[in-house]
């Protein structure tokens, strides 16, 4: 049982000395949780000083400093990223983690493929989400040991596991994994850090574009080609079926903004990258029935597990249209 | 066959939370969550009027495709165990249009308003139709 200040008096403590010396003589006032489940937590606060209020974010992981040095690695490459202030080392006694800037923007990802506020930005978002994972997948992973590596066939074979621990029968699951194994892309030539949940959703959005890419957790080695079958996923496209990329643009401009920085992208295996993707979503919402039943009993939980039909119909339509 | 959690299970966790006090901290959160509860209380019903006929079909279709009979959970059992070995095939019309049919089933459950669901019954009525 982790008893680490859990608890946000726990957490304002720990923060009033270190904030202090991020901003000198600086206060923390505003002390809010934004989200978080079991194992992470992200709060946002003010840190005040006679300069003024400048909003940060304290982001608590247990791989919280793997993911702040992939931050620091993706701002080198030019990644628009928030700018990691301090990792969290023990001294600080906040447990894992690290504090970072706030970045102003939307992430909700029904205005962004909606909202007349993005509709110029819409038209360059693909465009510049192949141009920002090009940059992304150039990140050395030598530089990331402890990253784990995999792959295509390994990565299917844990999402395989993860489904038959339900011990809930789902035969378009049971299609598309037998899909998936017949049509196994072999393991990349140039295995790439992967960010692992690059989708609308995790990216902050301005009027101008894409202010900040989000969420490094899920980060691993593999093939580059999983990013961009995420990002096609129709569940992040949020009503925009035709907008394959996100709800927002379309795949040429994706390859093209890839292709500039001189990166190669073997979009012949963007089909099963995507099935892939949604394979794995509706995996993750099957299995929350456990959670649900067992760690966190609360209606939102319920609500996304019952969204596992939404990858079945998607599923069909990709394999028996 | 209908998915988890069951009704009676989000009926008791949304009476729970309507019950439930909250602390100041969370109340920003509550108008967000009060919205989520209201849409599984919409699933439940939804549930209750659909999966009654829609599961004997699909029971109904099962037993045809697999030629034995059993509960709807022991027929799916089998049914994806068959698919996973290749003894059945998606590429089969009558295995296609079972899990069509059953999965609609389930979205005009879960989600009916779901982009790959309007998508899909628009596809059926044809172009013509809105």
């Amino acid at each position: 049982m982790n008893t680490l200040m859990n608890d946000e008096v726990g957490i304002a403590g720990g923060l009033r000395k270190l904030v202090a010396t991020i901003v000198p003589g600086a206060a923390v006032e505003g002390l809010q949780r934004l989200s978080g489940g079991a194992t992470q937590e992200t709060w946002r606060f003010e840190a005040v000083s006679a300069a003024g209020s400048t909003p940060m974010i304290l982001r608590r992981a247990p791989s919280g400093d793997i993911e702040a040095r992939l931050i620091s690695a993706a701002r080198d490459r030019d990644v628009p990223v928030p700018h990691v202030r301090h990792v969290l080392t023990p001294s600080d006694g906040l447990g894992s983690g690290f504090i970072m800037d706030f970045v102003e923007g939307e992430t909700l990802g029904g205005r962004i493929v909606k909202s007349n506020t993005f509709a110029v930005a819409r038209e360059t978002l693909s465009r510049r989400c192949g141009e920002i994972l090009a940059k992304v997948h150039s990140i050395d992973p030598a530089q990331f040991p402890a990253l784990r590596s995999s792959a295509p066939s390994e990565l299917l074979q844990y999402w395989e596991d993860q489904y038959r621990s339900t011990h809930w029968p789902r035969p378009v699951f049971v299609c598309a994994f037998r899909w998936l194994r017949q049509t196994c892309p072999p393991p990349p030539a140039r295995p790439c850090v992967v960010h692992g949940d690059f989708r609308n959703g995790n990216l902050i959005i301005g009027p101008d574009g894409i202010r900040a890419v989000l969420d490094w957790e899920l980060a691993h080695i593999g093939d580059p080609m999983e990013d961009i079958g995420w990002l096609c996923v129709n569940s992040w496209r949020f009503g925009r079926m035709d907008k394959v990329v996100g709800g927002f643009g379309d795949l040429a401009d994706l390859i093209a903004g890839y292709q500039a920085g001189g990166a190669s992208i073997r979009i012949e295996s963007c089909k099963w990258w995507e099935v892939f993707g949604t394979l794995r979503w509706g995996v993750m919402c099957a299995t929350m029935t456990r959670v649900f039943r067992t760690t966190d009993p609360t209606v939102e939980r319920a609500a996304i597990a019952r969204r596992a039909s939404e990858t079945e119909i998607d599923l069909l339509r990709l394999l028996a249209a | 066959m209908q998915d988890q959690p069951t009704p009676g299970e989000m009926l008791k966790t949304v009476a729970e939370f309507l019950r439930g006090t909250w602390s100041e901290e969370a109340q920003a959160h509550i108008a967000y969550q009060v919205r989520v509860a209201a849409n599984v209380l919409d699933l439940v019903a939804r549930e209750l009027a659909i999966a009654p006929p829609e599961n004997s079909l699909e029971a109904g279709r099962l037993r045809a495709i697999l030629g034995r009979d059993g509960s709807l959970a022991e027929l799916n059992a089998a049914f994806a165990e068959a698919l996973d070995r290749g003894t059945l095939s998606i590429l089969s019309p009558e295995v296609r249009d079972h899990l069509w049919a059953t999965t609609l089933a389930k979205l005009s459950i879960d989600q009916p308003t779901y982009s790959g669901y309007r998508a899909a019954l628009a596809d059926r009525d044809g172009p013509a139709n809105p």
